[in-house]
């Protein structure tokens, strides 16, 4: 760590004027006063977002800006939910995202062991293709899935969203519980083996109790794009009933709606599980960036 | 990246190496199957629909159209606007998202208080879902009632149209990605923690000063993970499309038609299905050959250690 103690260690006796001690000596608590200047502008725009859903009109029209609403109007929460069946999407939400999570899990996991601990011939072939396919636009296949998804049925159905995610369609969460299995030693699957467990129960008993702390963030991760996920809904989902929040909530959008505190109100409660999730698995978040450079989305 | 598999223990028989065969597809077969028929299928079938006319009405076959797709691609007005449009946000918003990230890590790596906070605040927008987010800085940037004027005004600058203005609404959305840094930030972080304090040190000792280390030490060390997030960025910028479809729909005067919205506008509102194709590809193969132009211009910049 670069102290800034350390800073004008051999700086030669005649630059080292009273300015740069100075600045030696103030360049800690300047730096936390800017920093906190930028966090406080970070947090603006989500702060605005909840203290705006609890506004009347007239504060969130109010010149200088209201921050803090004097009486809050959490009947603005109820009007969303009566105007739009928030319900029925946050239902949806969750039926899809736990789907396509469980989903997700299930088939990286299997996926993952096949690359990490099995000997079969075009494996590295199929594992060069999965990298290659991190990189791979998602707009590229989106026409063609649309007209096979319509030929299959499933259009204005769940089986879109979640279907694919069965099929290990995410290449970054294999990537990742591959490289955390090669971690394992071999040593302890072998003593299954001799003991005469087959793949799936050392990969059961033996690998996956070890892995926590990489499904959680393959999890949290995948949680994340499946609850944001705009894209897929808006392709392949067409009636009301049958949307996201992420859909749902752009009908509050209208920009010639004057009823802001409703789009923000709406706003919140998407970003309300998500932030809990959050604060809950932190280090989870933190830690799947740090493994894999990817994350959020 | 490839980590070596350990050599079997002892001599299989050859009827157990045949069952770590068939084993290792069964394992593998979610993604082999969902790979042919999610990626490889409808890659070759958006190759094959993009030199096609087709509305994707199913009684109307698909008539061939040889290479009118891609001419149009390439001189349509809105279809070149749209290419401007994402490589102007592309190469102005990514290098500012660098050097904000790397910046904020440097200083979120000294020692100061309260550091995990910061951290966690700075990364925290990026979790917010992108509709919500989008929806929220639609308002930022209103020219009456958004927070940005307010804020700018405080300094006296006069209020602008930001969305509403041709000439400030792709920049608006530059400015709208530095809020979305976290997840760089989190990366530069973790490199910076990997520096070896012993490169430091002799650098300290050798007489450099902050400025000096920084210029000779972090930032060639951190190049891999400079070029890392680069790579990445420059690939997702090229996509932005919920901001533009959410927050502009593309206006004002199609300022902000990017090439997703473009693509998705063509294909599922104008059912256009082979042009649509064709734009994608054309995005296909931008994306594509600037990472790989990018890998190959990174040997001459990027520091990476030899493998011990």
């Amino acid at each position: 760590m670069a102290t800034p103690q350390a800073v004008p260690t051999r700086v030669s006796a005649v630059q080292a004027t009273g300015l740069q001690k100075l600045l030696g000596r103030l360049w800690l608590p300047l730096l936390q006063i800017l920093m906190t200047l930028l966090l406080i502008s970070f947090l603006a725009p989500t702060f605005w977002m909840i203290s705006s859903s609890l506004k009347v009109s007239t504060e969130i029209f109010a010149h200088p800006i209201v921050w803090i609403p004097k009486d809050p109007q959490w009947s603005n929460y109820e009007r969303v939910f009566q105007i739009q069946p928030m319900a029925r999407f946050i239902l949806n939400t969750l039926v899809v995202t736990f789907w396509a999570v469980l989903g997700t899990v299930i088939s990286s996991v299997l996926v993952a062991y096949a690359f990490s601990r099995l000997r079969w011939p075009g494996r590295d072939f199929w594992f060069a293709l999965l990298l290659a396919t991190m990189m791979l636009p998602e707009i590229i296949t989106l026409i063609p899935r649309f007209i096979m998804f319509k030929n299959f049925g499933w259009i204005n159905t769940f089986l879109p969203l979640t279907v694919p995610y069965w099929f290990a369609a995410t290449p970054l969460y294999v990537f990742l519980i591959r490289q955390f299995f090669s971690g394992i030693p071999f040593e302890l699957e072998e003593a299954a083996r001799i003991d005469g467990a087959n793949r799936l129960q050392v990969l059961m008993r033996v690998l996956l109790p070890l892995s926590g702390p990489v499904l959680a963030t393959v999890a949290i991760f995948a949680v994340l794009q499946h609850y944001n996920d705009f894209m897929n809904p808006l392709i392949f989902i067409n009636s009301r009933d049958n949307w996201t929040l992420a859909l749902g909530m752009t009908t509050f959008n209208d920009p010639n709606d004057p009823k802001w505190e409703l789009a923000f109100a709406a706003g919140t409660v998407m970003v309300t599980p998500i932030l809990i999730l959050f604060l809950v698995a932190q280090r989870y978040f933190v830690q799947g960036i740090a493994l894999t450079g990817f994350g959020g989305r | 990246m490839a980590i070596a598999i350990k050599p079997p223990r002892w001599q299989r028989p050859r009827a157990q190496e045949w069952r770590e065969w068939v084993e290792g597809y069964l394992f593998a077969s979610p993604f082999i199957i969902g790979f042919l028929v999610f990626v490889a299928y409808p890659m070759a079938y958006s190759l094959w629909l993009a030199f096609q006319r087709w509305d994707g009405i199913p009684l109307t076959p698909a008539r061939f159209i040889g290479l009118a797709n891609f001419q149009k691609a390439l001189t349509n007005e809105n279809a070149v606007l749209s290419l401007y449009n994402t490589a102007y946000y592309t190469f102005l918003a990514v290098p500012f998202q660098l050097i904000i990230s790397f910046v904020l890590a440097l200083a979120l790596t000294q020692n100061m208080r309260f550091r995990d906070l910061y951290r966690a605040g700075f990364y925290m927008p990026i979790i917010v879902p992108a509709v919500a987010s989008a929806m929220v800085w639609q308002r930022v940037f209103h020219q009456d009632f958004g927070i940005l004027n307010e804020a700018l005004g405080w300094f006296g600058i006069p209020a602008q149209k930001w969305l509403f203005d041709p000439s400030l609404a792709k920049p608006a959305f530059i400015f709208m990605s530095f809020w979305m840094i976290g997840r760089q930030m989190v990366i530069f972080i973790a490199g910076l923690g990997n520096i070896p304090q012993t490169l430091l040190e002799a650098a300290s000792l050798d007489g450099a000063n902050a400025w000096q280390k920084l210029r000779h030490v972090t930032i060639p060390m951190m190049t891999p993970l400079i070029f890392y997030n680069m790579v990445i960025a420059i690939v997702n910028s090229f996509q932005i499309f919920i901001p533009a479809k959410i927050m502009t729909d593309g206006g004002p005067q199609n300022a902000t038609l990017f090439m997703v919205l473009n693509i998705y506008r063509q294909g599922f509102q104008s059912f256009d299905l082979g042009y649509a194709a064709a734009l994608a590809w054309e995005l296909f193969v931008i994306v594509i050959g600037f990472t790989i132009a990018q890998f190959y211009l990174s040997n001459r910049w990027v520091y990476y250690e030899v493998e011990k």
